[in-house]
């Protein structure tokens, strides 16, 4: 099947420093798709350079096999981007702004679809308020709104829960897994790693402008070395003989014990009765998108150094 | 198509929605210009034979004010929407770089004849202003808001700042202006003056314009209208160049 977005060897330097080196990437369509890295990693550059906004050095970014530089106009039919910033033009209604863009992408009587997104983004009460008057949450809606004038196969949104309020970002998050139950390709950053773990099948991870990983969530997840573990504050503050091999960590009164899997808890709990062990506290720990990423960072790092 | 006159009308609509003062503003400062200089000097000089001095003044005065918003509505557009960043909204659309570039060249053109039409409509009421040629009028009135609107737009594509833009301004298209014979005619000035102000495309536009009220003129219009075209060309050329590789808009 067609990719939706196919980026192929793509560098981008400025001057000495190289934002992106040699990125290989392919998203399917349909897909729902997460780009995580730490500020700076390349990911807005990334995202600028398929979209059009920016140049690549070398390399080349298809968007649903429209060439993004020599077929601009077809692809960016296809492609639709929130930006990170809140921009907007202050000139305009919410309403004036929707149909300007819809406009842009030379669609005229788009009226029906324009009511239709202002409706599913909450927006009906403020569709005729000018732009400055809207708080940022209402104008993030905005700009998630215009990405959609022209029903694009594939959207990408850079970021766009960055400082929203909780029940705006359930919202978000309930259109956007909708957009892509309707056949949407969805891309996006976020640093809410949760959100990518909830939401995305597959994962790519950027660090200083190369892909360090990428894979789906579920199969990041179970690479993971550590698996499965179980913290425990005890009375008294000593860890049985038996467990000790179990030991991963024991920081601020609490051990860390690595578990193989669930029976793996009873041997742990029936080893603590027989010494009289009391428990205090516990919690059983299970990897996370974020463990993963640490992880990968700080291995990252190690080879660095 | 549509893409294009999208554009156009969301260009037409930013000043028209601030129309106090991209309209009706420069009109009243252009007019106390020629309430001061009405005041001073219409006794004392008379340019061409036949012709008062206020009558000679309110053709140069019109085509400056033509020429100062002209260029303004193309840069301050395109500085103002690259300093918020809405510029993106363009950026990311299929909008092809000519479609871009002619409908900020159109809005320019509207809001200057919109300006330059106010006040020669107001100065109507108080002067008796001949109009022998009237389509030598219109044609240099086009061209000359055309080629301010492409070097507008060159300025607010090259401008990463205000102060950049204002220097521009101030530097470069107001020396041009005031000394194209905007208040007098340059056969007024010692030779070396009048060498130079040769080399000055606005005289060209200046002097057309005024050709086609009066039907005389410092040189002869054909000429006037080759030069004013020709420059029209080579900046409209650079503005589309920079629009095409995206010079300071698409990093």
């Amino acid at each position: 099947m067609l990719p939706a977005i196919e980026v192929k060897q793509v560098s981008k330097c400025y001057g000495n420093l190289c934002a992106l080196t040699d990125i290989d990437l392919e998203i399917h369509s349909g897909e729902f798709f997460a780009l995580l890295g730490p500020n700076g990693a390349g990911k807005t550059t990334l995202i600028s350079i398929i979209a059009g906004l920016s140049h690549a050095n070398s390399g080349s970014v298809r968007v649903m096999g429209h060439n993004v530089t020599s077929q601009y106009q077809q692809a960016r039919r296809n492609l639709g981007v929130v930006p990170q910033e809140l921009v907007f033009d202050p000139f305009f209604t919410v309403r004036e702004t929707l149909l300007i863009q819809s406009g842009y992408y030379g669609i005229k009587g788009n009226a029906d679809w324009i009511d239709e997104i202002i409706e599913r983004l909450d927006l009906a009460d403020k569709a005729n308020v000018n732009m400055r008057a809207l708080s940022g949450g209402m104008k993030r809606r905005v700009l998630v709104a215009q990405a959609l004038v022209h029903k694009p196969p594939v959207i990408i949104l850079d970021e766009p829960t960055a400082g929203v309020d909780v029940e705006l970002r359930q919202t978000l998050w309930h259109f956007i897994q909708q957009l892509n139950q309707d056949g949407h390709t969805i891309v996006l950053t976020t640093h809410y790693l949760e959100e990518a773990e909830t939401l995305c099948h597959r994962v790519a991870m950027l660090k200083a402008g190369k892909i360090i990983a990428l894979d789906s969530t579920q199969n990041m997840i179970g690479k993971m070395t550590s698996g499965n573990s179980l913290k425990l504050r005890l009375l008294p503050d000593t860890l049985p003989p038996v467990l000790q091999a179990l030991q991963i960590s024991h920081h601020n009164g609490m051990y860390e014990l690595k578990i193989e899997n669930y029976a793996h808890v009873e041997f742990i709990l029936a080893s603590l009765r027989s010494e009289n062990n009391q428990i205090l506290e516990m919690h059983l720990q299970q990897p996370d998108l974020e463990d993963v990423f640490i992880n990968l960072m700080k291995h990252d790092r190690k080879r660095a150094q | 198509m549509t893409g294009f006159l999208t554009l156009l009308y969301k260009e037409l609509l930013r000043f028209w929605k601030v129309g106090f003062q991209t309209i009706i503003a420069p009109m009243v400062s252009t007019l106390l210009y020629l309430l001061i200089f009405f005041h001073v000097l219409e006794v004392h000089t008379q340019v061409y034979p036949g012709v008062a001095y206020t009558t000679f003044l309110i053709p140069g005065l019109v085509m400056m004010t033509v020429i100062q918003n002209a260029f303004a509505n193309s840069s301050s557009s395109m500085i103002q929407s690259k300093i918020s960043g809405n510029i993106v909204f363009v950026l990311l659309s299929p909008l092809s770089y000519r479609a871009i570039f002619f409908a900020y060249i159109l809005a320019s053109i509207v809001r200057g004849l919109l300006v330059g039409m106010g006040v020669y409509l107001v100065t109507l009421i108080f002067f008796d202003i001949p109009l022998l040629l009237p389509l030598w009028t219109l044609l240099f009135v086009i061209l000359g808001s055309a080629m301010l609107g492409a070097l507008g737009l060159i300025a607010g594509i090259w401008a990463d700042k205000f102060d950049q833009l204002a220097a521009f301004q101030n530097f470069i298209i107001l020396p041009f202006t005031f000394l194209s014979g905007v208040f007098y005619t340059i056969h007024s000035l010692p030779i070396g003056w009048q060498y130079l102000s040769h080399l000055n495309p606005f005289f060209y536009m200046i002097d057309g314009f005024r050709y086609g009220f009066f039907g005389v003129s410092d040189i002869s219009p054909y000429i006037s209208l080759m030069i004013v075209a020709i420059c029209l060309m080579v900046i409209s050329l650079l503005a589309i160049r920079m629009l095409k590789i995206g010079y300071k808009l698409r990093y």
